[in-house]
């Protein structure tokens, strides 16, 4: 078997080991109410994870506002689900759900790429988070109402849209929306970890995903050897969005009211996915899921230092920022204990 | 009348954007990194002022002052503990998750130390202001405070890089480190030297934005940091004149469309125009345009 | 007809006339050498030929075909590859992997495809391994095909910058001083690769170069720039013996 085949078949091993684990525990009682409610979160943090290092490791572009991508794919998901929750039963209308959030999502990737893949490094940086606050705020003052002429919509107030007596208000403005169906669970956000994780580790390991990498790494080198690439780049970051989109959709059939805030969309939970992706190793696509899950626990698992526990955790980012990647302490490890290296750039990949 | 406040007070609040940007870009252009909790030195700068103004003295100078002795040694320390240890590290994003690490790390210490609640902030700036057109044109002291002060800095700034051995050292640092050491000058130090001077000046704009929006608790900082980040790419980061550029243009882009527009949706106003302004300068107004030799 | 041919070809950068009314023929076969001082303008000829900078003025053809102001991608299609003078690899990739970006456009399967690794997927990627480990043979790099790019010796990474551009398929290879920063074991083994390629693929090649005993020692043909203009052109022999070059080379 090639070694990328059997990498490969490890990550899946691992995500399938750790649900079995979890539902053991779960089944036999050993799970807190308190974890079992963030057993979701843990895989859309993970697939956002995903799809962020696909930009951020695999096409090498820094994004900051991943969580615009989420953001759309959780809004659109979520009035699909409400709109048809009466017409349409359990299955078929989650897996539409999903269907909608990662094309909407994907649509907004394509159009956001075209502007953005044009600007380079810390600009093109800059300009995700723009988008991604731009996102955010627009739906936060988004009012969207169904009745039987339609539906309608406004920039102003929820009264604004003037609905007939059957009418109901689907996405009212900063309250989001509330009251549709919580389908998400632990089972179905696995099996979304495994697809993100199928799509993207295929990807790595086939031409598209080589050229991919060769813009990444040399982008003249690229297009001298025949690549196009804003052709790549812009399939990169479109599959990227789309799988941020399916995160979105995970979130948004999790909770009872989806919000536009910047506690679920801002540019503060980008970076905080940004920073399961470099924790995880920069490319390495297995060590997202693993840093996220960890990092997300983390917090969770400091709560007996009560209000310390955030500070603890910006103390051990920090500090183990420095340790992996700082050069001296690199070098003083290699001639200390060889070669030992933790969450750092896959050296083959 | 009114649309002449509106631009007035755009103006003032693009001052201390600009400020806060001129830290930034100074960072940025020298040590080629993203300082994200430059935005938290600002909080940390107005809890000083807050203390000392509530236990110790009325002077609001005593406070600032302090403010500017303590962020100016926060920033030092900050880049040698924090940043110094990762420069030449093989991806860039290492320093850059670190910035959020400090940030973190600052906003949690201030949660800690102060509670969740909003403080109410005392003006630096006793002044009332002028009114001009028989009171139909009212400028607050602070506001006007602001202007100068931003321009001061700005004259100040150009002075000192233009004129002075270390302000050439910086030009030199930030064209190539490497050479620059070949020539003798002292890298670290001028680093050093130059968060020192982004960080006093992200004491001065915490004075200045308390002053003019007095509501203070550990997230004060984040919102403006970013969009002073905002700002000084629109300008060109790494540019001095470009940021002060920025800030301005920003500050008044903001305090328009929330008056004219919708107050919700000026935040997306702001990012938007930086989007614009870069898919027609895709390196901000004033940046240098970079091109790779093949 | 001939390979290559490029009639009246300028551009100026602000004011300055970087190539001046430059004229090549290169027939099928040939070992071309390019050479100059520095600054004479030889990369920017690359760069114009590999549609990097568009002249300003005159008429590229490869085999007959107008490939002026088209771009890069357009050019490496219709048959030009090039190594550059600053080696450009895909450091972070194997060694085979940077070969199977440069097949990867004649070996082809759709997105989805390469996706679900269905269709096409498999019986591809085994041509392309079993393509690219051919080439790499030829290279005496098969040993190395796993390291990554980065990792390999100097001389090495040059080779494998060749072995990636004859992956494309090229009918004309442009090599950007290939020997610079080579020992002179290195550079002997370069030559032999060259003179390898030429017989191996019956390869065209015009190649920048500053070392005159490589230039001497493989090149039939020579061009010599100097200041953006062609200062004499020919067989290898007369060229290196005009008094002008010399003039030009050693400096009065």
């Amino acid at each position: 078997m090639k070694k990328q085949t059997k990498d490969n078949l490890i990550t899946y091993g691992i995500v399938i080991g750790a649900f079995v684990l979890v539902q053991l525990l779960a089944n036999t009682g050993h799970l807190s109410s308190h974890m079992k409610g963030l057993l979701v979160p843990v895989t859309y943090y993970a697939v956002i994870a995903v799809a962020l290092n696909l930009c951020v490791g695999i096409l090498g572009e820094l994004s900051i506002g991943h969580c615009g991508f989420m953001c759309v794919g959780a809004f659109s998901s979520a009035f699909f689900s409400k709109v048809t929750q009466d017409s349409i039963p359990t299955g078929p209308r989650f897996l539409l759900a999903f269907i909608i959030g990662i094309l909407v999502a994907a649509a907004f990737g394509f159009l956001i790429g075209i502007p953005v893949l044009r600007l380079k490094g810390d600009y093109l940086a800059i300009v995700t988070l723009a988008f991604g606050e731009i996102i955010k705020n627009v739906l936060a003052a988004f009012y969207v109402g169904v009745d039987s002429k339609g539906v309608h919509f406004s920039m102003k107030s929820a009264s604004d849209l003037g609905l007939l007596d059957d009418g109901k208000v689907i996405i009212n403005g900063a309250m989001g929306i509330t009251g549709s169906p919580q389908n998400s669970n632990f089972t179905i956000g696995i099996v979304v970890l495994l697809i993100s994780l199928f799509v993207v580790q295929n990807l790595i390991n086939s031409r598209q995903g080589r050229a991919i990498m060769a813009i990444r790494d040399n982008s003249i080198a690229a297009e001298a050897s025949g690549i196009n690439v804003t052709k790549y780049k812009m399939m990169a970051f479109t599959i990227s969005a789309a799988i941020a989109g399916a995160s979105g959709v995970l979130f948004s059939h999790n909770i009872s009211s989806v919000t536009a805030s910047s506690q679920y969309f801002g540019y503060n939970v980008s970076i905080l996915v940004l920073v399961y992706v470099v924790l995880g190793g920069i490319g390495n696509i297995r060590g997202s899921v693993i840093a996220a899950t960890i990092l997300y626990m983390l917090p969770e698992m400091l709560r007996f230092l009560n209000k310390y526990r955030m500070l603890i955790y910006s103390i051990v980012l920090i500090v183990m920022m420095i340790v992996n990647w700082s050069p001296k302490i690199i070098e003083w490890r290699k001639r200390t204990f060889g070669k030992i290296s933790i969450g750092r750039r896959k050296e083959t990949a | 009348m009114s649309f002449l406040n509106y631009l007035i007070s755009g103006l003032s609040l693009g001052s201390i954007y600009a400020i806060i940007a001129l830290g930034y870009t100074m960072v940025y252009g020298i040590a080629k990194m993203l300082n994200f909790a430059h935005g938290d030195f600002i909080m940390v700068g107005c809890y000083i002022i807050f203390c000392i103004s509530s236990r110790f003295s009325n002077n609001p100078l005593i406070g600032i002052v302090i403010a500017i002795v303590f962020c100016t040694i926060l920033g030092v320390t900050t880049e040698l503990v924090a940043y110094r240890p990762l420069r030449g590290a093989a991806s860039p994003l290492a320093v850059l998750i670190t910035a959020i690490g400090v940030s973190y790390f600052l906003e949690n210490l201030a949660l800690i130390i102060f509670g969740a609640d909003t403080k109410s902030f005392t003006s630096v700036v006793s002044w009332e202001g002028l009114s001009l057109a028989g009171g139909k044109l009212k400028i607050q002291g602070v506001t006007l405070v602001t202007i100068i002060v931003g321009l001061l800095i700005l004259i100040a700034l150009e002075t000192f890089i233009g004129k002075t051995k270390q302000g050439q050292a910086m030009l030199a640092v930030a064209e190539d480190k490497g050479a620059a050491a070949l020539m003798g000058i002292n890298v670290n130090r001028t680093i050093a030297l130059t968060f020192a001077i982004g960080s006093s000046l992200a004491a001065v704009a915490g004075a200045l934005l308390c002053s003019a929006y007095p509501a203070l608790s550990p997230y004060t900082g984040a919102m403006p940091g970013i969009k002073a980040f905002v700002a000084a790419v629109l300008g060109g980061i790494g540019s001095i004149r470009g940021a002060v550029i920025g800030g301005l243009l920003l500050g008044i882009v903001e305090i328009l469309s929330k008056t004219y527009i919708s107050s919700q949706l000026s935040e997306a106003i702001v990012f938007g125009i930086l989007i614009v302004v870069l898919l027609v300068r895709p390196t901000g107004i004033l940046g240098k345009k970079i091109q790779e030799k093949v | 007809m001939a390979l290559l041919e490029v009639n009246d070809l300028s551009i100026s950068f602000g004011g300055l006339r970087a190539v001046d009314d430059f004229d090549i023929t290169i027939e099928k076969g040939e070992l071309y050498g390019l050479i100059g001082p520095n600054g004479a303008g030889k990369t920017t000829v690359f760069n114009l030929l590999t549609g990097v900078y568009k002249p300003n003025e005159g008429i590229i053809r490869l085999d007959g075909e107008d490939i002026t102001r088209k771009s890069t991608i357009e050019i490496n299609h219709a048959g030009i590859a090039r190594t550059f003078q600053n080696i450009r690899l895909f450091k972070n990739m194997p060694v085979i992997d940077n070969v199977k970006v440069g097949l990867s456009e004649r070996y082809k399967y759709s997105a989805l495809e390469g996706i679900l690794h269905l269709g096409r997927y498999r019986k591809v990627e085994k041509e392309m391994d079993e393509e690219a480990t051919r080439l790499l043979k030829v290279f005496d790099l098969e040993g190395e095909k796993d390291t990554l790019a980065a990792n390999l010796p100097y001389g090495k990474q040059r080779k494998l910058e060749i072995a990636r551009a004859m992956a494309t398929n090229p009918k004309l290879l442009l090599l950007d001083e290939p020997a610079a920063g080579m020992n002179p074991n290195e550079t002997k083994e370069l030559m032999e690769t060259i003179a390898l390629v030429r017989k191996e693929f019956d390869m065209t090649i015009l190649l920048i170069e500053h070392d005159m005993k490589l230039v001497s020692g493989i090149c039939e043909k020579l061009t010599v720039l100097n200041f953006g203009r062609v200062l004499c052109q020919g067989d290898t022999k007369t060229v290196l013996s005009d008094p002008e070059v010399i003039k030009a080379y050693l400096g009065e």
